[in-house]
């Protein structure tokens, strides 16, 4: 015993010190894993706070961008808007478009009041939380494009699992319906990767990449970005860079995406075991 | 002016400028300088290490919840906080009864510069490493600890310079 206190007190620095980097190991590993991360998180009362008091003042830089984005995408939409206008058949006769999912969404408004692009594990965080419906699972884009998935909500404030994070997996497909897994390998924050597609998938370079609705995250359709590069080598592992429409560097707007089916479709793909 | 008060505005403003100011430098898109870490350089040694050691977790700690980073700056600062003693016998050959009397401000410019240069190396090498966590991109590693550390540096040894009383 008494050496055993003897050795409490050589040594007493050195086991505090040990206790405390177990305890940020921890935080740190639990950080990276989408379902622990709980405590350290930008999403809670007081950081959510301090950095919506800052993004207050500094969004009136912005407004100039801002605005040109959203004239950008009103154009786009009201495009859209005229070219389902000129389709003449849809108009004298029902058309059942079997090829689209049946899933429902909702659009929520949020912004952003932290971004970080330059890790290899990003997040981002907004400024609505569970007080506005918000939960785990929502994705989140912009006008341009996809920008992450929700991972932590407070009451108020919501962490966002960035793209441009080393975790993230995202279903993308070619327009021409070849889909495959979207990640990113930490390098440059304009750049993804695209890999599983088929090897007699044809791809060109400026091809346009968009969600799959093969989950119950994204919607079908969101744009994500243009093929920038494609491996020569035509492998099983073939893998294509993606240019991002989005420029990760610079977004404030974004929407919340609910899918007010999920539960419908969690609940028939994991069954409750009798 | 008191020295808990001193220590303690001290921390808020280095958590506060760094994370609103430093942070979003992003210098040619990556390199940002962590000049946070002047916390371990300026507080006192002394032989009783363990508010320092909680201190210093508490500074890491912070900056983790702004930047969404889990626990990797409390670690990494952490780890210079600990060091620390260690470095000052091996630069400045001071000892446990020197300790009341050191001031970084007062030693050699070349001495100071080695303990500087090192302490801060290692925080950003740990830091970098576990921002990157994995064994790819190690030169990416490399090059942002080199890069970052610089920036610092230059931060650090700017600020002394304009900072210090004129004697």
């Amino acid at each position: 015993m008494q050496q055993l206190i003897y050795f409490f007190q050589k040594f007493k620095y050195f086991l505090f010190f040990l206790l405390l980097q177990l305890l940020a190991l921890t935080l740190t590993f639990n950080n990276l894993n989408f379902h622990k991360s709980k405590y350290v998180n930008s999403a809670n009362k007081i950081t959510g706070g301090i950095y919506e008091q800052v993004s207050n003042i500094s969004d009136y830089f912005a407004l100039k961008a801002l605005n040109e984005e959203l004239v950008e995408e009103n154009k786009r939409l009201i495009n859209f808007l005229q070219q389902k206008k000129e389709i003449p058949f849809s108009l004298d006769s029902t058309v059942v478009d079997t090829t689209r999912y049946h899933q429902k969404y909702t659009f929520l408004s949020a912004k952003i009041i932290n971004n970080n692009y330059a890790n290899a594990f990003n997040f981002l965080t907004i400024d609505k939380g569970e007080k506005d419906g918000l939960g785990k699972e929502m994705a989140v884009v912009n006008g341009k494009g996809i920008v992450g998935i929700i991972d932590n909500t407070s009451s108020n404030y919501a962490r966002v699992q960035s793209i441009l994070n080393k975790n993230s997996r995202l279903n993308a497909r070619l327009k021409n319906g070849y889909f495959g897994t979207l990640k990113w390998n930490g390098l440059d924050y304009n750049v993804l990767q695209l890999s599983d597609i088929p090897r007699q998938a044809p791809v060109n370079i400026g091809d346009t990449i968009e969600t799959g609705g093969k989950s119950t995250i994204f919607p079908e359709g969101v744009l994500i970005g243009t093929v920038l590069k494609v491996d020569s080598k035509n492998s099983v592992d073939k893998i294509i860079d993606v240019k991002l429409f989005n420029d990760m560097s610079a977004i404030g707007s974004v929407y919340v995406i609910k899918n007010l089916h999920k539960k419908e479709i969690k609940s028939l793909e994991n069954p409750v075991n009798e | 002016m008191n020295k808990t008060i001193y220590f303690g505005l001290l921390f808020v403003f280095l958590a506060f400028i760094q994370v609103f100011v430093l942070s979003n430098i992003l210098f040619l898109g990556y390199v940002n300088p962590y000049l946070y870490i002047i916390f371990v350089f300026l507080y006192p040694l002394k032989k009783n290490r363990v508010t320092f050691l909680l201190i210093a977790f508490m500074l890491g700690l912070t900056i983790d919840l702004f930047s969404d980073s889990g626990g990797i700056h409390a670690f990494a600062i952490l780890f210079i906080a600990y060091l620390r003693l260690f470095f000052a016998k091996v630069f400045f050959r001071k000892f446990e009864n020197d300790y009341p009397f050191f001031k970084l401000s007062l030693e050699p410019f070349g001495k100071k510069f080695n303990y500087v240069v090192t302490l801060t190396v290692i925080h950003h090498f740990i830091l970098f490493s576990f921002t990157n966590f994995s064994f790819q991109n190690i030169s990416h590693v490399l090059l942002n600890t080199l890069y970052s550390s610089l920036f610092t540096l230059i931060l650090y040894f700017l600020g002394t310079y304009i900072f210090s009383k004129k004697q």
